[in-house]
């Protein structure tokens, strides 16, 4: 008996030598079980990411076996400890680097909120300057905390439409935050 | 060599300063004096070099601020004498209109980060500073924020309203 | 500009001063370049791989952490102090807690003097194993750091069992502990002693002769004794240089004369000796702990804190049901408890070095000032300056043994 698991096949209809399903379901599994992460990690959230990545929790099983440092490799923003208004310019221009689609996670109290630095020098959550699409509670979150953030945001990779970066909604909210996005 | 302490450490620096060392207590063991921000360097200089003393270890630099007072600054100096495990505080006054003091930097390299983080959040001037420009704080900040005077949150902040936490 | 390129001491070609090639280019490492772990920036001025200059940027992570302090009662600090070096937080914890009680005169049982040891071993063997297994890492032999994290992960299994929590612990209460280690935790740290040594010597095996570690690491980033006492250097790298200053042993606290233990030494202050006075380190923390818990079966079991009402939380279970407890609950979280107006400095021995707390209080709520002597900024000051005439690639090992960490740096 393997003990690789398969995913399980989008709904689609299957005949003798054939299946046919959707493009964007098939697309989303392959994007979903292959999430490169781009760890941005400040403080004390980045030392539970090493050990996600580590031997004990392992985040290669899911797919996200390749850190990549390089913001055009990456598909998953991880931003992970405090954000200082000093940092807050960096961070957007890691993100503005990375190719569609892109997709954030903020790992933390800080990265979500501030956290328990409700300070002059604080970024108040990194909402205020990027689009997040997962917030992962704890102060640090817990290495499974970590890995349920990443299996959450797996679950909108597999169910986005591959249409959705070229709608007007999506242009709006990059708008909203004053970035332009690079494929025009 | 004999074991030094507070007691020989007092009868000398009053021996080579006499009044310029004053206000001398010791805090839970302690040793901490007073000294005026002309006779700063010499001080330290005589402690750090001193065959008997040997302070040669420089701890730590900060400063305080006394909002109210005459001398609304203190900048606190913790020397160590690493051969003896002597410790000794040495407090300069200072008052706010005239926020200088000379650099300690000709005599240790470690002084200048922590020079530097004074500035940063009291804006006492080291005059003599190689460097002395803000370092965790944004250039374009403009006030000097571990001043009393300003708060702890950021007063421009629309994020949070006062409603939500009773205030 | 070919003037300041002849002056560099390493085997470096001079250049002519009509050679094309004389240009400098300049990088800006970080600050958030892969290879230094954490928030650095350096903008270095280089001549092809060797640093000719550099200037280091900090504060990328400043969170203002003494201007918090002064308006937080006492034990709402604790959570600060976790975040400074987090990865030996309960060191941290126990400094602030030292801090407190050294203001206030209390006498602490030896049982839990004995009991902080414990966990501030356990908290020191933590950090050097990251900061030993990234320098592997940074070296090129990956897996060593792979086998020390198992080890890394069963500390933080000791600490759930003490606090409950893995990596911002907030350990303790002024006075002691807020509950006793149970039976599960002292089998822990028992199976912790028997389990880590084949580990950590199989660690050792792999670099200690290893050709290309040494090649690698050996007199690279050599300091003397001098430069490193006139740029306040402590800690490990500083015991590195051949200067036997530990504050364990220079000034103890919680008991630690009590206790057999070395101090290890380099004689070159390179990143080799940096890395080898960390594994002995280990080695002497395990020693620390066996003696530890062979003096706290010499004690009155179950004490687990001093008897000081005025600061010590009532138990949880009193609050609810007797209306003195619930005073002395509400006195104590909203910090009306009457200390005394004084200054007080205390010192322990961090995992990077000597972690100083400065704080003065004036008999209000929260510390009129509280300075945190931090040794990784202390520390960190002298890497740009001994980086010139370095190549690139020795001066991002040297940033991974001098196990710099951004939350202490920026505070």
């Amino acid at each position: 008996m393997s003990k690789i698991t398969l995913s399980d096949a989008p709904p689609g209809v299957e005949g003798a030598g054939f299946f046919a399903t959707r493009l964007d379901k098939a697309i989303g599994l392959a994007r979903a079980n292959s999430l490169w992460p781009l760890p941005f990690a400040t403080s004390c959230c980045g030392i539970e990411f090493m050990a996600t990545m580590g031997a004990t929790y392992d985040l290669a099983r899911f797919g996200a076996e390749r850190p990549s440092f390089s913001p055009r490799q990456a598909d998953m923003l991880l931003v992970m400890g405090t954000i200082a208004k000093k940092m807050a310019p960096v961070l957007r221009q890691v993100y503005t680097q990375m190719a569609e689609p892109r997709w954030v996670i903020a790992v933390g109290a800080c990265a979500s909120s501030g956290g328990i630095f409700d300070t002059y020098s604080v970024l108040q959550g990194i909402d205020e300057i990027i689009p997040v699409d997962v917030y992962v509670p704890g102060c640090p979150p817990r290495p499974e905390a970590i890995l349920d953030g990443v299996l959450r945001l797996q679950d909108i990779v597999k169910n986005e439409s591959l249409n959705r970066r070229n709608t007007p909604e999506y242009k709006a909210l990059l708008e909203k935050y004053g970035i332009v996005s690079e494929h025009e | 060599m004999n074991k030094l302490d507070n007691s020989q450490v007092i009868e000398s620096l009053q021996r080579k300063f006499g009044d310029h060392i004053h206000q001398i207590t010791e805090p839970k063991g302690l040793l901490t004096v007073h000294t005026d921000r002309g006779h700063i360097i010499e001080v330290l200089q005589f402690i750090k070099e001193d065959e008997r003393l040997q302070f040669i270890y420089l701890t730590d630099i900060t400063a305080v601020h006394y909002p109210g007072s005459e001398l609304e600054f203190m900048i606190v100096y913790h020397v160590h004498s690493l051969v003896h495990n002597v410790r000794i505080r040495i407090k300069v006054p200072l008052s706010k209109m005239d926020l200088v003091i000379p650099t300690a930097t000709v005599l240790w390299n470690g002084a200048n980060w922590m020079e530097r983080e004074t500035y940063d959040f009291y804006g006492v001037n080291f005059e003599g500073h190689p460097d002395l420009r803000r370092i965790l704080n944004m250039d374009e900040m403009e006030v000097f924020p571990m001043r009393k005077e300003y708060p702890l949150e950021d007063p421009n902040r629309v994020d949070k309203k006062d409603l939500y936490f009773g205030r | 500009m070919s003037k300041s390129i002849s002056k560099i001491s390493h085997n470096s070609p001079v250049l002519e001063d009509n050679d094309p090639q004389d240009d400098l280019i300049t990088l800006n490492l970080g600050p958030t370049h892969p290879a230094t772990h954490g928030v650095f920036q350096n903008v270095l001025q280089i001549d092809g791989e060797r640093i000719v200059s550099g200037v280091s940027t900090i504060g990328y992570i400043h969170r203002a952490f003494e201007k918090i302090a002064e308006h937080r009662p006492f034990y709402q600090i604790t959570p600060l102090t976790d975040r400074l070096n987090y990865c030996s937080s309960p060191i941290n914890n126990m400094g602030w807690y030292l801090t407190v009680e050294k203001l206030l005169d209390i006498e602490i049982p030896k049982r839990v003097q004995y009991m902080r040891v414990i966990v501030m071993e356990l908290a020191r063997i933590a950090d050097h194993i990251i900061c030993n297994g990234i320098l592997g890492v940074d070296t090129g032999a990956f897996s060593g750091f792979l086998y020390v994290m198992q080890e890394r992960e069963f500390i933080y299994e000791i600490y759930e069992e003490i606090c409950g929590a893995r990596l911002t612990t907030n350990i303790g209460r002024v006075g002691g502990f807020e509950r006793d280690f149970n039976e599960s935790a002292f089998a822990k740290i028992r199976e912790f002693l028997v389990r880590f040594p084949p580990v950590l010597r199989e660690f050792q095996e792999l670099f200690d002769r290893n050709r290309i570690f040494i090649e690698r690491t050996s007199n690279v980033a050599a300091v003397t004794a001098e430069e490193a006492l006139n740029y306040s250097w402590s800690g490990p790298i500083l015991r590195a240089t051949g200067v036997d200053y530990d504050v364990r042993a220079h000034s103890p606290y919680s008991s630690y004369e009590e206790f057999d233990f070395d101090v290890p030494v380099g004689t070159n202050g390179d990143v080799y000796d940096r890395f080898s006075v960390r594994n002995e380190e280990m080695w002497q923390s395990l020693r620390i702990i066996e003696q530890a818990l062979e003096k706290i079966d010499k004690e009155p079991t179950g004490v687990f804190h001093a008897d000081v009402p005025d600061f010590y939380l009532p138990p949880k279970e009193d609050v609810y049901t007797s209306m003195e407890a619930l005073i002395y609950h509400f006195k104590i979280v909203m910090g009306e408890w009457d200390a005394p107006k004084d200054e007080v400095y205390q010192a322990v021995e961090g995992a990077n070095g000597e972690l100083g707390f400065y704080l003065i209080h004036d008999g209000g709520r929260t510390p009129y000032r509280l300075h945190f002597r931090r040794p990784s900024f202390i520390n960190y000051q002298m890497f740009a300056p001994m980086s010139s005439g370095m190549l690139i690639s020795d001066a991002i090992i040297n940033m991974s043994s001098l196990n710099i960490i951004a939350g202490e740096l920026d505070a």
